[in-house]
């Protein structure tokens, strides 16, 4: 701020010595010239009439003539300051106002406010790299679960539609290119309060930048980064940062579990949800032969996962050459209605329009639909801002590229166990995921599921640690047990239970709780309050283990003795 | 040479010079303290203000402020004569006078850390 200040005196620096000027020479004019009294004496005026005169002429005010009517001399040097100073002020203003208006110094004001605002968090935050589809729907999950961020892009008009986004936090934006590392400073990479890292521009390059900077400054954050290419993947993660995420892959890796094992995605996709979203229904894909429409990085990773699950494929492609398409390609976009006739549409089970342009995306599920009422479609949509045609589009499954990475690295920063939860579910059947998903959907009503974690610490469950550090035997039934009416369930489940190195998935409620254990909930929103409350107060906690309410207060612990 | 420096070193001078002038004399007679000298050390200083905002180092920022110094020892000096003259038209007792002329010693003060600044900032660079 006091540097903004000064460069702006120095910028306008000659008019203020001429505005200096000008006042001196007219307010010592006015003390040398003789003037007369009302009674026709001489009478000079002095320096404090003179500058009271000269200060409301200046301004162009004007009283009159003060205190005495002037003389013709008098008058004549009071026409003559009266342009000067006019001019003085009129040239002071419009300097002041063009150097406002000047692009450097505009962007050194919006630069030093950035500042300010970062300075005033003072609760940890994400320090978030790009602000493109996925970095929007991130900050903006973060901030419905109370999660400061800030953001970092080098395209000014994303970080000004962040200015004018509706979100609960003031999120500072920083107009800068990432990969410098001297931005990333400025953006808070040394702020004590900053917490991660997470890197989701569009160029792998600056994404690896950013990784390397955060590794090398400060190695304790939790880097996320996002990577399109192997190489790049496998060198980002090569140097400790926590999660490397590549958007085809995971992508690819997402539709494909769609079509395999339906449920097991679902759970997925429930687990991955942000705050107050709708309830996916689950949808059952039909087996038999597919279409794929569409043959880059993210058709290749599809086609891989499809092949790899014996999945009869036929592949349509525009340029099979340089994209070295399979063998037995159809050429063609899939638009129209000939090339899907040629890729034999009226006897496939489903259609994957996976396109990078969301029109022709688009245009591939109606022609599609038209042709074979009963395919299943599932459409990619690449563009955030095409979510109004994508909703009222007939797709059995739309893939939306932004929020499925900024879900996933919502769900993996909030609660940390899910990514290890994951690994453990991914090997089990669809029939597991199935049976898990029903009772699941037994407990939330029409929003997803929210997730949280509970750890067996002193600081964060005291009432549980001292009973345990008493030896008493704590079932983790008693987290499921409504604090209000121990009879009532609350509405979660417990999904694992982390023991030092040894995880157990879907524990049961007789399982006895051991300092240290750390525990994965998921269940409606609000339930988590609860479990805290058991967790932390002695006397919810008694009464949801023993059923006897428990009065700590020593009157009551006098006479329970005394009985 | 370079002419900026001249005007800087010029302005700095002559607000020392001024402010000098307006103090010297018998602390309680206002016959030995002139109002247009008082007048012309507050513009001067004024000026000289405005010419060291802007710099950005340490020398610059104390410079700054020993300047600031002076100009508001010399305004308060100035309200002062403007009060006993024209608000409660005591006149210029010595009492009022020696108010006056002390605040200017002050500022005096603050324009001679000023010159000292600048010498011994001139003097490292012909080292």
């Amino acid at each position: 701020m006091p540097n903004i200040v000064f460069i702006l005196i120095r910028r306008i620096r000659v008019p203020l010595i001429l505005l200096i000027f000008v006042y001196a020479i007219s307010i010592l004019g006015f003390v040398l010239i003789p003037g007369q009294d009302d009674e026709g004496n001489l009478w000079y005026m002095d320096f404090f009439h003179a500058f009271y005169f000269v200060s409301f002429m200046g301004t162009t005010i004007g009283f009159g003539e003060i205190p005495y009517a002037f003389t013709e001399a008098q008058r004549m040097w009071a026409l003559f300051s009266i342009y000067t100073t006019v001019i003085a002020w009129l040239y002071g203003i419009g300097s002041l106002l063009s150097l406002l208006q000047e692009p450097a110094f505009r962007a050194l004001m919006t630069e030093s406010s950035f500042k300010r605002a970062l300075k005033r968090i003072n609760e940890p935050f994400y320090l978030i790299c790009g602000y493109g589809d996925t970095g929007s729907l991130l900050v903006r999950a973060l901030a419905e679960a109370g999660i400061r961020s800030v953001v970092i892009d080098h395209n000014q008009n994303r970080i000004n539609s962040l200015e004018l986004e509706d979100i609960l936090f003031v999120v500072p934006g920083l107009c800068a290119d990432a990969s410098v590392p001297e931005s990333l400073l400025k953006a808070g990479l040394k702020h004590k309060n900053c917490i991660a890292v997470i890197a989701l521009t569009n160029a792998d390059n600056c994404n690896l930048k950013v990784a390397i900077t955060t590794k090398l400054i400060r190695s304790e954050l939790l880097t996320i980064a996002r990577a399109e290419t192997h190489e790049v993947e496998a060198n980002i993660d090569s140097f400790g940062t926590e999660l490397v995420i590549n958007p085809f892959d995971t992508f690819a890796g997402r539709l494909s579990l769609a079509l395999q094992s339906p449920s097991m995605y679902l759970l997925f996709q429930w687990m991955t949800s942000v705050p107050h979203e709708p309830l996916q229904e689950p949808t059952f894909t039909p087996k038999g032969k597919w279409i794929l429409c569409g043959f880059g990085r993210f058709g290749k990773a599809v086609y891989q996962r499809l092949i790899d699950a014996d999945i009869n494929v036929t592949v349509i492609e525009a340029m099979p050459k340089e994209t070295q398409a399979p063998t037995g390609v159809i050429v063609g976009v899939g638009t129209e209605a000939k090339t899907l006739m040629e890729a034999d549409v009226l006897h496939a089970a489903g259609i994957v329009a996976a396109t990078d342009d969301d029109a022709d995306n688009l245009s591939i599920l109606m022609t599609a639909k038209q042709l074979n009422k009963d395919l299943f479609v599932v459409a990619r949509q690449n563009l955030k801002e095409n979510d109004e045609i994508f909703d009222v589009a007939d797709a059995d499954l739309i893939m939306k590229r932004g929020s499925i990475i900024a879900n996933k690295i919502f769900a993996i920063v909030t609660t940390p166990l899910l990514s290890q939860f994951f690994d453990l579910a991914s090997k089990k059947s669809d029939k597991w995921a199935n049976e898990l998903v029903s009772r699941i959907c037994g407990v939330v009503s029409n929003n997803a599921p929210s997730r949280w974690m509970l750890e067996i610490k002193t600081g964060d469950a005291p009432a549980v640690s001292l009973a345990i550090a008493n030896n008493l035997q704590v079932p983790l039934g008693v987290f499921l047990r409504d604090p209000r009416n121990r009879e009532d369930r609350l509405s979660c489940i417990p999904l694992m239970l982390n023991r030092g190195r040894e995880s157990i998935l879907l524990p049961k409620e007789d399982e006895i709780l051991q300092k240290g254990d750390q525990l994965l909930f998921c269940g409606k929103s609000g339930m988590e309050s609860n479990m805290n409350w058991i967790a932390r107060n002695h006397n919810v906690f008694n009464y949801v283990l023993t059923g006897r309410e428990h009065s700590s207060s020593l009157l009551t612990k006098l006479f329970g003795q005394s009985n | 040479m370079n002419f900026e420096k001249v005007i800087f070193a010029f302005f700095i001078v002559l607000a020392l010079t001024l402010n000098f002038g307006f103090f010297l004399g018998d602390i309680e007679n206002p016959v030995h303290h002139n109002v247009y000298e008082l007048f012309a050390a507050i513009v001067v200083s004024l000026i000289a203000t405005v010419l060291k905002a802007g710099d950005k180092t340490h020398l610059g920022a104390v410079l700054l402020a020993t300047s600031l110094v002076a100009d508001l020892q010399l305004i308060v000096a100035a309200i002062i004569w403007a009060i006993a003259v024209h608000v409660t038209e005591t006149g210029l007792t010595p009492g009022t006078m020696s108010a006056i002329i002390s605040l200017s010693g002050g500022a005096l003060l603050a324009n001679i850390t000023s010159v000292i600044l600048l010498v011994s900032e001139t003097l490292m660079v012909r080292r």
